[in-house]
């Protein structure tokens, strides 16, 4: 009682509490390649954190808003191609324009696009608004090669991001130089899509999206509060357009088809789009393992949409939503408990999804390798992918590991209840 | 001169005025041409047998439905083709018969959500919620009046049905408009639960003008300053408490049975 009263009569723009996790998070990013040097390792790093910019844009559309689109990777293409042709007249032109400035224009472009296409799309919620969102991303996708002066036609619009004036000497020659180009963008969005949050328009973007028929008996109209959410989300979509378009200096059809629409959503959607953390967390996974999984095996995105379907059905909270499930164990001091059964029914589940990714990866090989070429190597051993042995070892650990983590099952959920149970029976 | 001596007399204007409203879906004439007025800072209780229209009533009073035919004005403001959020912009907020509130924000959020519009804040995006101690302090005195204070921060999901009750009368008074209406404010609530909602009912609405439907003659006949009964889409009586009980029509249409089965 005490406390709220307190809590009311002090409201201050910063709180130590509040400002924590943006100071960790930029601390992060500027230590980050000095610990991750290699080129490789800058390039997805830039990769991941255009990647978040957008995955946090799109999730003021799902999470916040309630609105799912299918047609989100529109609005970053959009300030993608913008940015890119700004690079370029301020090569022909010689415009005094610096290059850490141009993803604004980018932001600008997504929103004047949002802003048309949201006029007639945000009318209405679910199924109607899918549809118009799918629709539109096809047009969008369609017209990249009708309108050949804008999106290039087939092989896209390229430039050089080294032809403008420099900043501070820097002239963005370097991977590293972009990486800090688009660590400070970052931080910016994200700070402001997350007091976009705290707004009066993004506080009923959360009504309207839980009850839209109750905000519009509070005296908000539930379309003109989408369509605040909408141009905003495609501001900072824009925004994540003109930071590829200086990282990759090319930008194409592909940055705005329906299959990049589809992945945001499924970036989104893993993270967790309860919590304003979760795109960050699902891009970051998303990053890692389509640049480091995809080195390993040509099937990994068969493994993305197994982790991507096992996520829907049983974390429906993603990544953010099973770190948050763990916040009242720890507030009751009863984590540890925890520790034990999951040792025991997650290591062998790991090791049974090890199993059954080994005879997967040995069927691929054997469908799809080159006639005779029968050796593989899998995980650091070489065998001959014809014989049986390998694949007899491999479902029969798989069989294994399930059958133990299914044994020990009950264990962790017993622990589970007794972790989330405070002292004393529940209350 | 004419208009002067009109302009006189509008602290006599109704706060509500319905005239001739009709409603159809399809070929079913739900509402058969209702007429109202209802005058401002007056208690005014709808009854009526189910199936009546009570609430399609309602439903074409804040513009949920448009209505078929008739005129709805409120403080003398014309209605026909005005939106929900802006008949509520006129002073004119509404609670609903099944719990109509926003289950996955909290108790604290619902109230501050519905107090926004009314205090000004619009669709601004340049201003935080929270730093606002005027806002903060009137969603908190709102949870004073509905007595939800130590619920502040659960999600108003898991309220029980009479907290939830509660909640949404709070969000129906929180923005101060003068015109309240109610649907079924006591739906399914035990005794001491509808002597709770009908003392609440009797605070929040000090001075405005309180339209509800209600079952619960024992709720009706202590609120109510005027009673209307609507049956089969029209409104056959219209009167004090004690008009309406001793009206034959009344008795034979609906009030005789169900005071019958009260005792």
């Amino acid at each position: 009682m005490t406390d709220t009263t307190l809590h009311s009569s002090q409201p201050r723009l910063i709180t130590l509490g509040g400002a924590l996790p943006w100071l960790i998070g930029s601390l992060f990013l500027l230590v980050m390649p000095q610990v991750f040097t290699s080129n490789s390792a800058i390039t997805i790093m830039n990769q991941m954190a255009i990647t978040i910019v957008f995955a946090l844009s799109y999730n003021m559309l799902l999470g916040q808003g309630g609105m799912l689109s299918f047609g989100h990777a529109v609005y970053m293409g959009m300030g993608g191609f913008m940015c890119v042709h700004f690079m370029n007249y301020i090569e022909d032109y010689s415009l005094p324009i610096p290059l850490p400035v141009l993803p604004i224009f980018g932001g600008l472009f997504g929103m004047g696009v949002a802003m048309i296409i949201g006029s007639f799309s945000t009318r209405k919620a679910g199924t109607i608004f899918a549809m118009i969102s799918l629709g539109v991303g096809e047009l969008i996708a369609a017209c990249s090669v009708i309108i050949v002066a804008f999106f290039g036609g087939e092989e896209g619009v390229s430039g050089d991001r080294t032809m403008g004036p420099p900043v501070f000497g820097i002239e963005f020659l370097h991977q590293i130089e972009v990486y800090y180009l688009t660590a400070f963008w970052l931080v910016l969005s994200a700070l402001l899509m997350y007091l976009f949050s705290r707004t009066p328009v993004g506080r009923m973007a959360n009504a309207v999206r839980d009850n839209p028929e109750r905000a519009e008996f509070l005296g908000y109209s539930s379309r003109w509060v989408r369509f605040f959410s909408f141009v905003a989300a495609g501001f900072f979509a824009g925004i994540a357009g003109g930071l590829f378009a200086i990282n990759y200096e090319i930008v194409t059809e592909e940055n705005l088809n329906l299959v990049q629409s589809g992945s945001i959503l499924l970036i989104t959607f893993l993270g967790g789009v309860g919590f304003f953390f979760g795109p960050i967390l699902g891009a970051i996974v998303f990053t890692l393992l389509q640049s480091v999984l995809s080195l390993q095996t040509e099937i990994w995105q068969l493994y993305l949409g197994l982790l991507f379907v096992a996520t829907v059905m049983f974390f429906p909270g993603g990544l953010a939503g099973v770190i948050m499930m763990h916040t009242l164990p720890f507030r009751l001091g009863k984590a540890r408990l925890l520790l034990r059964p999951y040792v025991k029914t997650l290591l062998p589940a790991l090791i049974g999804l090890l199993g059954t990714a080994g005879g997967m990866e040995i069927l691929y090989h054997l469908r799809h390798a080159a006639l005779g070429e029968n050796e593989m190597s899998l995980y650091w051993i070489s065998f001959d992918s014809h014989s049986v042995l390998p694949i007899a070892i491999c479902l029969l650990t798989a069989a294994g590991g399930f059958w133990l983590a299914k044994r020990n099952a009950p264990e962790l959920a017993d622990a589970w209840h007794e972790a989330n149970t405070p002292n004393g029976g529940v209350a | 001169m004419n208009a002067m001596t009109q302009s006189g007399l509008s602290t006599a204007t109704p706060a509500l005025q319905i005239e001739d409203l009709r409603k159809s879906f399809g070929k079913a004439e739900i509402m058969r041409g209702v007429n109202l007025s209802i005058g401002a800072g007056e208690r005014h209780a709808v009854i009526g047998p189910n199936g009546a229209g009570k609430s399609t009533l309602f439903n074409l009073i804040t513009g949920r439905f448009p209505p078929t035919s008739g005129t709805v004005r409120l403080h003398g403001h014309d209605l026909a083709g005005l939106a929900p959020f802006q008949i509520n912009r006129m002073g004119l907020s509404r609670s609903f018969q099944i719990t109509n509130i926003f289950p996955k924000m909290s108790v604290f959020e619902n109230v501050r959500c519905s107090l926004l519009w009314a205090q000004g804040y619009r669709y601004s995006f340049w201003n935080m919620v929270n730093r606002s101690r005027a806002l903060t302090h009137a969603a908190e005195e709102i949870l004073e009046q509905i007595n939800l204070t130590n619920r502040r921060d659960l999600p108003a999901g898991v309220l029980s049905y009479a907290e939830q009750r509660a909640l949404e009368i709070g969000i129906t008074i929180a923005g101060g408009a003068n015109v309240i209406m109610l649907d079924e404010p006591t739906a399914g609530m035990s005794h001491s639960e509808t002597d709770y909602i009908m003392d609440l009912i009797r605070r929040v609405t000090e001075n405005k003008t309180l339209v509800m439907v209600e079952h619960d003659m024992g709720v009706v006949f202590g609120l109510a300053d005027r009673i209307s009964v609507l049956v089969y889409g029209e409104i056959i009586a219209t009167g004090t408490p004690e008009e309406v009980r001793a009206n034959p029509k009344v008795q034979e249409a609906y009030l005789g049975a169900v005071l019958e089965a009260d005792h």
